[in-house]
């Protein structure tokens, strides 16, 4: 009996050993914190996102020994889209490696908001790329928080502006806006009731509960009754499946459906098959796998059984170039950092201060590989949003295809925005705003 | 053996009406209260404080609130996100209302804010009972986040729907929201609240308010023909619970997260409350500890285990293992003790008087 206990015990340690890497935290190594859903709802993007940011950083590691010789210690922490247990991930992870987290990426509006004002005290960046609250743009009310390459507003100033150029003229026309009802749908409103205002035409809105399984009444309304000229969605998750499918249920043309970054992923798309040919949706990163990025992670990664995606064709999906893309941003940043305070690991207020003096450009780009997988971003002390460029793509049935080139947002009317909101953030928390020469 | 009531002696009608009769008992809580305002504050680090007790008191104390709705009076409500949402939103606009108001009043008043809501939908519980009340008090819910996403004025037209806490002190320079405040000042600020709320439900439950609530829990005819008034005394229980679910939303958006959207108090933040009381005991004071602690600090615990003892897994396989585990430990509980966690801790004492010469 005795024997048999041992025996399975044994086997039951060989199972779990043979799962297990030994854990080599050094003192000189960088630690990099990731907050991660590889469970939960959303783990469909969670999942490709976390594969592409865990690839690039092991890349510089495989191929470089990391960052000037000081390796890359990356650790994931899954949270499954709850914000609670996101702000417990931070918790956990802010004071670990030599020197901490250098800098948080939470991908999640409630984790965001719930670690604004906890990296203010820790005295850690909060890179939110194409989410979170987009006046954070202004560095002066928000010191620690960066949001390139897009934010919400810009993102819908964009789709306005394409829109404008297919239709000529706005005035008189109808735009619907069918959105995730929470903090992330609602933050494109205010931006495009002020340019309905400047351009004439008509907003509806048209809120969906979470999840958004049922929006049959929504797309009636939309489909029969109205018969808006352009459709745009803040949509997440199955919402933007499910809207695809209603909008080609009630005969509504989906190339004149856009939707924001987040509702363009492939996921969004295939569910609902044949239905989703045309749907077009903003992107800040670039398509397709064919980057020189992605034959250096094929070539020293995946060749060697060392990728975190479970096959080596999850490459370039949608989520892990915007995970290579937040990788990019935080390892230049790490990079800016070192430049000035030595090659060793750094804390989170000197990767802030390399935070605000970013410059990715199209040379650095190109040297890094990722030429056209990103817009160049230039940010400062007071501008932490950067141009915030994005591109228009169509789903062809099989891919998405770029059909507009990089749209620059009317950054003077965003500025104007931003400032306006930040003040009163400001003022309602507090806040007296940093100077910026 | 080590613990008995053979020997204690009451000399009084106020020793005899004390809430722990027993020197035992009284010892134990003396410790407890010690390591809580003492103990922790010395050896916790910031991430004890503001990630495992912080989440773990508010909804110790939300789950307080159902507990005197659902476990004591019997009314079956799924409307304790909406409750706590009331309380978080009432507190954000009196903080931004009245800038110069003391964060304790702030709290108190969007507490009462959030009876007047509970009493109102408290209403129907006159006519409508069990299973059905329960479909009732979720319109409640979905009411009330509709309500606070719908219309600007609540968040002040932010443009997303988010409200943020403004610094508060409690006096001088003690801050216990904002970005000044720490951990320790959160965690004792929290504390302390929770810890002069819990006295008064457990006094509540034992005066003639709570025997009323438990007889009407027992049988509704009977309570009303011995004459305790349906209406008043059911009223009653959706105002203290409301009360005490509304401080607890707002404890939850100005000390814990410091910013929320009203999606943070969704249905299924009411679920997780039930859950709590169904899992730490209904119709008990304790059960609403022991059940947030289990529905809070256990999958922390899980999700920590194997970083503890050295293993380093795939993230993904950590969390789905921690998913296995907890809804096995669930199961587990509900089969050995259907009564909740309160009522193992009860049959622990009463074995314990007779150890080590049991019948």
């Amino acid at each position: 009996m005795m024997t048999r206990c041992t025996t399975h015990l044994l086997a039951a340690t060989l199972a779990v050993s043979s799962l297990v890497t030994v854990p080599t935290a050094v003192a000189d190594e960088q630690f990099i914190g990731n907050l991660v859903y590889r469970s939960g709802a959303y783990a469909t993007s969670g999942i490709p996102y976390a594969d592409g940011f865990s690839d690039y950083i092991q890349l510089l590691n495989e191929r470089d020994g990391g960052i000037n010789g000081v390796r890359l210690d990356l650790e994931e922490c899954d949270f499954g889209y709850n914000t609670d247990k996101g702000v417990e991930c931070y918790e956990r992870m802010k004071n670990k490696g030599a020197t901490g987290l250098p800098a948080v990426m939470p991908l999640s509006t409630g984790v965001t908001y719930a670690l604004l004002d906890r990296v203010v005290k820790d005295r850690i960046p909060l890179i939110t790329s194409g989410y979170g609250r987009a006046d954070a743009a202004d560095g002066t009310v928000f010191p620690w928080v960066f949001v390139p390459p897009a934010t919400y507003w810009s993102g819908a100033d964009v789709a306005i502006q394409y829109i404008h150029r297919q239709l000529n003229d706005l005035n008189g026309k109808n735009i619907a806006l069918v959105y995730h009802d929470s903090a992330y749908g609602k933050e494109p409103i205010k931006t495009l009731e002020h340019l309905a205002t400047r351009h004439g035409f008509t907003l509806h809105r048209f809120p969906v509960p979470h999840p958004g399984l049922e929006q049959k009444a929504t797309w009636l309304k939309i489909g029969r009754q109205l018969r808006p000229d352009y459709t745009l969605m803040w949509g997440w998750g199955v919402m933007s499946a499910t809207a695809i499918k209603e909008a080609a249920a009630v005969g509504y043309p989906r190339d004149r459906f856009i939707g924001i970054w987040w509702s363009g992923n492939e996921p969004d798309v295939i569910p609902a098959g044949a239905a989703s040919i045309g749907y077009k949706s903003l992107q800040f990163s670039g398509m397709g796998n064919d980057f020189a990025l992605h034959h250096q992670i094929r070539e020293h990664l995946y060749a060697n059984g060392k990728g975190a995606a479970d096959a080596v064709d999850k490459i370039g999906q949608i989520p892990y170039n915007r995970g290579v893309q937040t990788a990019i941003l935080l390892t230049e940043a790490l990079r800016g950092a070192m430049a000035r305070h030595g090659h060793r690991p750094v804390t989170g207020a000197q990767v802030r201060d390399a935070l605000d003096n970013l410059n990715i450009d199209t040379d650095r780009l190109a040297a890094l590989g990722a030429e056209g997988l990103f817009d160049p971003v230039k940010l400062s002390c007071a501008d932490h949003a950067g141009k915030s460029r994005v591109q228009i793509v169509q789903w062809d049935g099989s891919a998405f295809k770029p059909v507009s080139d990089w749209i620059e947002p009317n950054n003077e009317l965003m500025w104007t925005l931003y400032r306006e909101s930040a003040a009163r953030y400001a003022k309602e928390k507090g806040i007296t705003p940093r100077r910026c020469e | 053996m080590f613990y008995r009531e053979a020997g204690v002696f009451k000399t009084s009608y106020a020793a005899d009406q004390a809430l722990l009769t027993i020197p035992q008992d009284r010892r134990f809580m003396a410790v407890i209260l010690a390591i809580a305002f003492i103990g922790i504050p010395i050896t916790a680090n910031d991430y004890w404080l503001s990630a495992i007790m912080m989440p773990f008191l508010v909804l110790s104390l939300a789950a307080l609130g159902l507990n005197i709705l659902t476990g004591y009076a019997g009314q079956l409500s799924l409307g304790t996100g909406g409750f706590m949402a009331t309380g978080a939103f009432a507190a954000y606009k009196l903080a931004t209302a009245f800038p110069d108001l003391n964060i304790i009043p702030v709290i108190l008043i969007a507490g009462l804010i959030t009876t007047a809501v509970g009493i109102l939908f408290g209403i129907p519980s006159l006519r409508i009972k069990g299973f059905y009340l329960a479909v009732a008090t979720l319109a409640a819910q979905f009411f009330l986040i509709w309500m606070f996403n719908k219309f600007g004025w609540f968040t002040n037209y932010s443009a997303s729907g988010v409200i943020d806490a403004p610094p508060r002190a409690v006096f001088a320079d003690i801050y216990v929201t904002g970005t000044e405040a720490t951990p320790l000042a959160k965690y004792l600020f929290t504390l302390t609240v929770v810890v002069v709320l819990t006295l008064l439900a457990k006094n509540l439950v034992r005066s003639h308010i709570g025997r009323a609530w438990m007889a009407i829990r027992d049988m509704d005819v009977a309570a009303e023909i011995i004459g305790i008034p349906m209406l008043a005394t059911k009223l009653k229980a959706f105002a203290v619970s409301a009360f005490y679910c509304g401080v607890a939303g707002a404890l939850w958006a100005f000390l814990y997260t410091g910013a929320v959207e009203p999606l943070a108090f969704d249905v299924n933040r009411s679920f997780q409350v039930l859950f709590m009381i169904i899992i730490g005991g209904l119709g008990s004071i304790l059960g609403a500890f022991l059940g947030a602690a289990f529905i809070v600090l256990l999958p922390i615990l899980l999700n920590n285990a194997p970083g503890l003892i050295g293993l380093t897994l795939p993230t993904d396989l950590v969390s789905h293992i921690e998913f296995m585990v907890f809804g096995a430990l669930i199961i587990f509980f509900l089969i050995v003790e259907p009564h909740g966690l309160a009522r193992l801790w009860a049959i622990t004492k009463e074995k314990l008087r007779r150890w080590p010469f049991p019948y």
